[in-house]
């Protein structure tokens, strides 16, 4: 089932009537609901299986726990020892989701579109790291937490996965990817304006 | 500038040229920036402040930090008001107004006072023993009690201010920005480690703030030269936090500590201010520098207003430029108080004696004193005390032979304060709170740190460190340690030499005899506990510590008994007869000092509350002015009143439409799991209680969850997608606690299995449309779609397109109609809602909520998971054994269906009510009995799960669990209510259209 349409989409902000980008005290938050999102599980021990993968969409799937891998325009976050979530450019899930269903055809895996149950909220700048720690736990200090780095987590009551997609020493701060269940969108929007103060 | 009377000519760390304005009780005063309000108030020679709480005794400013028992006042008014705030360190700020708390009508002219004069009918235990009886009146007495007792008042309308909560990391945190904080903090951030420092005050410094260095150097300079530096030195660390303002308020497991920072409480505050931060800290290595708490003496009378701890007359002297009186006694029993006789005496205060209850005293500060003229009363105790608002004379006599008793002649001293010092207790609240062991100093009377169970480390006076060489060696040494710990080992510091005066030894007294029977000694001054009665609970049989702490109330104020717990320990332990140490500590509890509830509760207010879930088409619910109800944390719409319509016309009208016409509903709350691989039929066979193997792909099932006690968890369809894919679906409540009972079970029993769960919940937007004319409405969107009743039959599943949307649409029914669940991406879910609505319009569509869905499916007797079954019901229970095949092998609960418990003939089952009258409509829960009695107790034989009106049918109907009930069709059973009773006949739960003649329309 794709999601090629003539009818209107709609982001779960839609209700803000456009006001979905902030610019204060060193931060930017701005909201990105269409990239492609393609949850994706399979044997990671099974060195044909990643080949296969490799071979359809030319990335590397991360090993490590809670990191990523790049092939611009697609990159793979680490999820679990068996999943994975690939981001791809906006309108390319069904594209990718095809090739990888071609791939995994032979083998025991799971490939299942997920590009409409989060959207993205892309927060930078200097002080995005501070204002994350409102509402999360983690220990996001650069020593803690870099440019690759990916965590399952609370940011205030919502679960998010948080990736952070540039490096601290860039320009424009660090850019973080905060990937937000499309229901829990508004509340999250509000708590992050909140929260910037 | 006005006059301050008592402020002196110089010296201390005020503004002084920047004066502020502030009343007390309805007074104009003026202090400084930099002051406390207990600071300016003594500036302004205001010493009463207070009454405390069971004697309402006038009481004055204590201390001059957060140890303050008496010097309790209401800050501001209004909905920005806060009570029992200690004045020590409530900042000074323009326009500040504070009052008095436990008087009345006046500070000054107080009329319960009274309970002052009858003090002997107020023992211990007075109120458990008096208002006992009768039980019933407690509610009576209690009222008066608490009006009568000191607390503040509540806040009379919403919190105007803001409070944030933050997540902090760091290698090593330092409570207490002390010479010894400092000094570890400076340690550590040299080591390259990332350090937190936090202090309660607003400056950091500690002691050193209070420290003329007139006897003290540090390095080649003074402890302020010190200070300076080392601060500079700290603020040009990047990995270094400073947090000025901040208490370090509870120590958790796993160095989890609460931090409470007040960013605004020293600031005239305008609404909507961020307030006060609440930080929560989990540090690789905590150090504890927290320093010592002066104690009370226990002497005749010593609650008068003037009378205060030397350490206190002596920060308010050096820190702040003020004079606590003209005239002034120094009491004590060790040396420190001798630096306080000293500064007062340098700064112009008389001091008329220092009273050393110490025999010889002939170490380096009493010789200081000696040389500045100061006399020196050793061997001499203090045995009464004079002065209505505040003191004014007090009695000295010699000590006896034994010390434990007076000789000779008594002398009055005049006097408008007197400074006192019973020695200095380690503040070793956190470190006891991180379950750190105790250990008792017989030398210095005090507990002091044992063995940490945390990686915590406890540094200079809160370590019983009384010099400032040992302070700053162990801070360096502490911080130097901990960075080592978490593998920072960049630069090294070394303490600087400090040449200071050596200290002579203190020499314990509990309680200073007095030559007068009977006359009271307070130990905790604001509960008003006395020596007395400590003394009485002992005798009365109270000997755990625990026990003497709540009957007296000793140590349970909102100090926490922080300068006189130890007192009390003592006392106790002299009248048992036993060692302080066996007699043991109280339980030091977080917090520390008070936290308000706005920090606790940080931004998670009004509509940050809770999150609100929204479905893609919640706009549009709001647009038609739909009514919601919380469906765990979703907003679903509820009914959509029209014009004036009430609810129950409202929900009338849509259930009649669904069933008469076609009614829409949003489902996307539904919780949605895609499960694939080879093994899913199996996986479902074993978590659902019907069969699985043989579904057609295309088709749907209805299944059952049980847990593995054989209760109903949860129910739904799940629909053939393919050979090895299905599309689960949960209840809405349950869509989370699923996926996870079944990722559970892969993951645990069934490694085996080759199956992945992954959650789609939130991907597709579920439009359910229902009734006679929904499948000419699906038709007129869906063209390409084959939707005649033989092609697309109950049950099944068809992907094709939706008013142009890719869609997955389900053939099923919640309501006994025909019914399509249309599955859209959900960015699409606004508009294919948008297009069923337009479509509809010719066919009379009406979009129904939540109550019309249960009213419909109630119609037919179709059970709610977690309505009528609450985990204590089997599907046998709800009539269901259709739905358990017993054939087809294991399956979770299984077992569990055949105890002899789940067996039962009488177990509450699944049946329907009928009001003898149509138009009562039974309370949901109700208690149906079989048997009315004149009262309860009656023997309550079941319950009503479900209630509605059914305008189809054109009554009341209900479903209720009843014991046995399918064995009482036909019985008439009773309702008792509070007014009435209600007649009802058991009937079967399907009340509408019993043979689903319509599913198949």
């Amino acid at each position: 089932m794709g999601s090629g349409s003539m009818a209107d989409a709609r982001s779960p902000l839609a209700h803000l009537d456009g006001a979905t980008v902030i610019e204060r005290d060193g931060v930017r938050l701005a909201e990105n609901p269409d990239a492609g999102k393609v949850n994706l599980r399979g044997d990671a021990g099974d060195a044909v299986w990643l080949a296969a993968i490799q071979a359809a969409v030319e990335i590397d799937l991360p090993q490590a726990p809670n990191t990523s891998t790049e092939t611009p325009p697609l990159s793979a976050l680490w999820l679990a020892p068996d999943e994975w979530m690939l981001v791809c450019a906006d309108g390319s899930e069904g594209d990718v989701v095809a090739s990888l269903e071609g791939a995994v055809a032979e083998f025991h895996a799971s490939v299942v579109d997920v590009t409409d149950a989060r959207t993205v909220f892309r927060l930078s700048g200097a002080g995005a790291r501070n204002l994350l720690a409102k509402g999360c736990a983690l220990d996001l200090h650069p020593r803690a937490f870099g440019l690759g780095d990916v965590a399952q987590t609370m940011l205030a009551k919502a679960a998010v996965i948080l990736h952070q997609t540039t490096d601290d020493a860039d320009e424009a701060g660090p850019v973080f990817d905060i990937y937000v269940p499309r229901s829990f969108a508004d509340y999250l929007w509000s708590w992050l304006t909140d929260a910037i103060g | 500038m006005r006059r301050q009377r008592f402020r002196l000519p110089d010296g201390g760390r005020v503004d002084r040229a920047a004066e502020v304005a502030f009343s007390f009780n309805g007074r104009r005063y003026f202090g400084h920036k930099g002051d406390t309000l207990a600071s300016a108030l003594l500036a302004n020679g205001v010493h009463l402040v207070g009454r405390s709480f069971k004697y309402h005794r006038p009481r004055g400013i204590f201390g001059s930090g957060s140890e303050e028992p008496n010097a309790l006042v209401q800050l501001g008014a209004g909905p920005r008001t806060d009570p029992n705030m200690r004045a020590t360190t409530v900042e000074l700020f323009e326009g500040l107004r504070a009052t008095s708390q436990n008087c009345w009508p006046s500070l000054r002219f107080d009329l319960r006072g009274i309970n002052d004069r009858f003090s002997a009918l107020l023992p211990a235990g007075f109120y458990y023993k008096t208002f006992m009886r009768p039980a019933r009146l407690w509610m009576f007495y209690e009222k008066h009690i608490r009006k009568a007792a000191g607390l503040g008042r509540a806040p009379d309308g919403c919190d105007p201010d803001r409070y944030e909560q933050t997540h902090a990391h760091c290698d090593v945190l330092v409570i207490g920005a002390g010479p010894a904080g400092l000094a570890a903090a400076q340690a550590a951030g040299a080591a390259g480690a990332r350090v937190i420092l936090a202090d309660e005050q607003a400056e950091l410094g500690g002691s050193l703030l209070s420290e003329p260095g007139r006897h003290i150097q540090v390095g080649d300079g003074t402890p302020a030269d010190w200070l300076g530096a080392t601060l500079a030195g700290l603020a040009g660390m990047d990995e270094v936090t400073l947090l000025p303002r901040t208490t370090a308020f509870g120590y958790y497991a796993d160095n989890f500590v609460g931090l409470l920072e007040r960013v605004g409480d020293h600031l005239p505050g305008d609404d909507g201010m961020l307030r006060q931060r609440l930080w929560k800290v989990r540090a690789k290595q905590v150090i504890l520098a927290t320093g010592a708490i002066e104690r009370s003496l226990v002497f005749a009378e010593n609650d008068r207003p003037g009378i205060m701890l030397a350490g206190a007359a002596r920060t308010y002297v050096n820190r702040y430029g003020v004079a606590p009186g003209s005239r002034t006694v120094v009491f004590t029993n060790n040396d420190s108080a001798y630096a306080a006789a000293l500064d007062m005496a340098a700064a112009g205060v008389g001091v008329e004696a220092v009273v050393d209850l110490r025999n010889q005293v002939e170490g380096d500060w009493p010789r200081l004193a000696r040389e500045a003229g100061i006399p020196v009363m050793q061997g001499h105790t203090i045995t009464g005390t004079r002065g209505r608002h505040r003191v004014s004379a007090v009695s000295v006599m010699r000590l006896n032979d034994a010390g434990d008793g007076v000789a000779g002649d008594v002398r009055q001293l005049k006097c408008d304060s007197v400074a006192m010092s019973g020695g200095w207790s380690p503040a070793v609240h956190l470190f006891s709170q991180a379950r750190g062991a105790l250990t008792f100093d017989e030398q210095e009377g005090t507990f002091r740190p044992g063995e940490a169970m945390q990686a915590v480390r406890s540094v200079g006076a809160c370590d019983d460190a009384a010099r400032l060489a040992d302070c700053l060696s162990a801070g360096v040494e502490a911080g130097r340690s901990a960075a080592l710990d978490v593998g920072c080992d960049g630069a090294q510091i070394a303490a600087p030499a400090v040449g200071e005066p050596a200290l002579g030894p203190m020499q314990p007294a509990w309680r200073a005899p007095s030559d007068r029977k009977g006359v009271r000694m307070f130990v905790d001054f604001q509960n008003d506990v006395t020596a007395k009665d400590l003394d009485l609970a002992v005798r009365e049989g109270y000997h755990s510590i625990e026990h003497v702490k709540r009957y007296t109330t000793t140590g349970m104020g909102t100090d926490q008994g922080k300068t006189g717990n130890v007192n009390a320990l003592a006392i106790v332990a002299q009248q048992l007869g036993a060692e302080i140490p066996a007699v043991g500590v109280t339980t030091f509890r977080a917090p520390y000092t008070p936290v308000t509830f706005g920090a606790i509760t940080g931004s998670h207010v009004r509509g940050l509350f809770d999150p609100v879930r929204r479905t893609p088409m919640h706009d549009w619910h709001v647009e038609q002015g739909a009514k919601f109800e919380d469906v765990g944390q979703w907003k679903r719409a509820w009914y959509y009143p029209r014009g004036e319509e009430t609810m129950r016309q409202a929900v009338d009208r849509e259930v009649k439409a669904a069933r008469d016409g076609v009614g829409i509903l949003d489902y996307s709350t539904l919780g949605k799991i895609d499960i694939r691989g080879p093994d899913a039929a199996e996986f479902l066979n074993r978590v659902y209680t019907n069969g699985w193997k043989k579904l057609g792909v295309g088709r749907c099932r209805y299944g059952v969850m049980l847990r593995d006690d054989g209760m109903v968890m949860d129910d739904g369809v799940t629909t053939r997608l393919g050979e090895n894919h299905f599309l689960m679906t949960t209840t809405t409540g349950n869509a989370a606690s699923v996926l996870s009972w079944l990722e559970e079970w892969l993951q645990t029993e069934w490694p085996d299995l080759k199956v992945y769960c992954t959650s789609v919940t939130e991907q597709y937007a579920t439009v359910s449309i229902c009734g006679p004319k929904a499948r000419d409405l699906l038709a007129g969107l869906a063209p390409d779609m084959t939707l005649d009743p033989q092609n697309f039959r109950h049950m099944s599943m068809q992907e094709g397109t939706v008013a142009g949307i890719a869609a997955r649409v389900l053939r099923v029914s919640f309501t006994g109609e025909v019914g399509f669940e249309i599955n859209v991406p959900s960015r699409y879910g606004r508009a294919l809602w948008d297009a069923l609505i337009a479509e509809g319009e010719l066919h009379g569509i009406t979009p129904y909520g939540t109550e019309a869905m249960h009213v419909l499916r109630a119609e037919k007797g179709f059970f709610i998971a977690g309505q009528e079954s609450d985990g204590t019901v089997t599907p046998l229970d709800l009539g269901m054994d259709w739905i358990v095949n017993w054939t087809k092998g294991d399956f979770i609960g299984r077992r569990s269906l055949s105890r002899s418990d789940t067996v039962r003939d009488d177990r509450k089952q699944l049946v329907g009510l009928f009001t003898s009258d149509p138009e009562t409509v039974l309370d949901e829960g109700t208690q149906i009995v079989a048997t009315v009695k004149d009262k309860p107790p009656m023997d309550m034989i079941g319950h009503v799960t479900s209630s509605y009106y059914s305008p189809n049918l054109g009554r009341s109907i209900a479903m209720a669990m009843i014991q046995g009930g399918r064995g009482r069709k036909g019985e008439t059973l009773y309702a008792p209510m509070p007014d009435k009773v209600i007649e009802v006949t058991v009937t079967d739960p399907i009340f509408f259209d019993p043979d689903g003649q319509r599913l198949n329309g």
